[in-house]
């Protein structure tokens, strides 16, 4: 086998064990967007209140 | 034959607020800072430094001369790091590492002498006045600053083939070690006007080889500054790279090279995949679609998108290993890690995005922009998606998004708080931390390649270390426990 197949076999191979039926996708899609709402709350809770003003003073000479 | 792949990651901060606004300022309090929490006051020593010498042979003109520099704040850490004033901006050199993994625990060492000179520096100032730190690399607003890699490479590589061999590497690598950017800021990044970046750095590159590192920024930088046997080594100095916020990234980056730089060095230019024909635009082009399925033409007209170009790069790595094993870049299972991580993030990008959230700074930075545009319906690069970008890479940990988005780490807190203290064992910076933790006030000043010892009594002693790969622990660790003075040291070497 040469190592293009042997990788193509692999990734095959990988692409099979992930291959999940329909509820379970449906159930981990609904965990991931729980999840980033979570993130996002946080991210809310920390970003910087006046984002045009903090990105507008943001202002830097070049360096290297 | 490959020489052992000695390592680092020099970076400027980007630097906001302090007294005036004034970034010079506020930078060399920051440095400031960090040196008089008693750590060290040791200068550093330009004598060696000569930037403007150019690796094709040609002297460069237009690079200032280092002394113009030593007015600013610049000194030597214990842990072998240089922390000085650089262009406006506050720069931690980390100290030479032996492996990818090692090089990218002290660059989060540097993230922290930041985040501790920081503390310092705000609790002398005023609140209106306090100063904010970024590792980023542009201010959105067309000014760029940069996080170079350095690789010890051997000098009997012609200095054409690693230009050969490597750019294919640094115009694709940004697909998965990219740190992603909203919007664009170049005159040519605005016109192809992308929603989202790959990369922050790549819209800033003009040539595709050259000595400039401020203006005409080349993807390979032709710098020829070895801090070492110039008859035997190069200095490999990559400026094209982003500034990562996840630890795997920065190891992927750091490991992918030395590998391929490796392979170069053992077996030749001839495996490597051709170069695109316009370098600077497959840079750019790939940087501006993040949906991966920009492609660029080499000369013999065949098209390979960026990720066609890592599997090409990340097949030939495999190659090497398997044929000369990896021990010039690390040992033999760190260098596995690396393999299986660098395949990963590559097939993830393309076929799982959020399978890699955790690993590529650019996903991780656009789910959490693309989730605020949806959540709140924003215009694309609206002022808030973009302060996101901006605050991911805040380097303070009750400010800072990468922190909070679930990065895979490499390093336990404990173990990065130690390489904030204590130089690699496996280089010469052991050698230069050692003698600057135990000898601070026989010390007149150091750099990467050699101490200026004042012992007392006659001139001053210099100490040279032109070889990165001695001066490690197991080479003179016995000597710091036999002379436990500067003095005997000194003589101790000089006999």
């Amino acid at each position: 086998m040469t190592e293009q197949e042997r990788i193509q076999k692999q990734r095959t191979e990988r692409t099979r064990e992930e291959s999940e039926d329909v509820s379970v996708v449906t159930k981990k899609g609904e965990q991931l967007k729980a999840e980033l709402d979570d993130l996002l709350d946080e991210i809310d809770g920390v970003l910087e209140e006046n984002a045009e003003e903090f990105v507008r003073n943001y202002v830097q000479k070049g360096g290297q | 034959m490959a020489v052992a792949k000695i390592l680092g990651i020099e970076t400027e901060y980007g630097v906001a607020g302090g007294p005036d606004f004034d970034p010079t300022t506020s930078s060399s309090i920051i440095v400031n800072a960090y040196a008089q929490q008693g750590r060290t006051r040791i200068s550093w020593d330009f004598n060696d430094e000569s930037p403007g010498t150019d690796a094709r042979g040609i002297l460069g003109v237009g690079s200032l001369a280092p002394m113009i520099e030593t007015h600013l704040a610049n000194t030597v850490l214990t842990n072998g790091a240089r922390l000085y004033v650089d262009h406006a901006h506050p720069e931690y050199s980390s100290p030479e590492c032996r492996t990818p993994r090692e090089a990218t625990v002290y660059d989060q060492a540097g993230e922290e002498v930041m985040r501790r000179a920081l503390t310092v520096a705000n609790e002398t100032l005023p609140s209106e006045l306090t100063i904010s730190l970024y590792k980023n690399n542009s201010d959105g607003k067309g000014n760029s600053y940069g996080t170079h890699e350095n690789y010890l490479v051997a000098r009997d590589v012609e200095f054409s083939d690693v230009v050969r061999a490597m750019v294919p590497h640094f115009v694709s690598r940004q697909v998965i070690v990219g740190a992603g950017k909203v919007g664009a800021e170049t005159d040519v990044g605005q016109a192809a006007n992308p929603d989202f970046q790959l990369s922050a750095r790549s819209e800033f590159f003009e040539e595709v080889v050259g000595l400039e590192t401020t203006l005409k920024r080349p993807i390979i930088n032709t710098r020829d500054e070895p801090h070492s046997d110039a008859e035997r080594f190069r200095r490999l100095h990559v400026i094209c790279g982003d500034a990562n916020m996840s630890p795997v990234a920065t190891l992927v980056k750091l490991g992918s090279t030395a590998l391929l730089l490796a392979a170069l060095e053992d077996d030749g230019v001839g495996d490597f995949p051709p170069s695109p024909a316009r370098p600077v635009r497959a840079i750019r082009d790939y940087s501006f679609d993040p949906s991966l399925r920009a492609a660029v033409d080499d000369d013999d007209g065949r098209s390979r998108t960026a990720w066609d170009y890592q599997d090409e790069l990340w097949q030939l790595a495999q190659r090497y290993v398997e044929r000369h094993g990896g021990a010039v870049v690390a040992p033999a299972e760190e260098v596995a890690v690396i393999l299986q991580q660098w395949r990963e993030m590559l097939d993830g990008v393309r076929d799982h995005p959020e399978k890699v959230a955790d690993r590529v700074d650019w996903v991780a930075k656009r789910r959490i922009v693309e989730g605020f545009q949806s959540r709140y319906d924003l215009r694309p690069r609206d002022a808030k998606l973009r302060a996101i970008d901006l605050q991911y890479h805040d380097v303070r940990r009750d400010k800072s998004l990468a922190l909070r988005v679930g990065l895979r780490e490499i390093a336990s807190d404990e173990e990065i708080r130690g390489a904030v203290q204590n130089a690699p064992r496996s280089t010469r910076a052991f050698f230069r931390g050692e003698c600057v933790t135990r000898f601070p006030d026989d010390i007149v000043s150091a750099n990467w390649d050699s101490i200026v010892f004042d012992v007392g009594h006659g001139p001053l002693q210099r100490i040279p270390m032109m070889d990165p790969t001695r001066g490690t622990a197991e080479l003179v660790g016995p000597l710091f426990e036999e002379n436990l003075t500067a003095v005997a040291l000194v003589a101790s070497l000089n006999g």
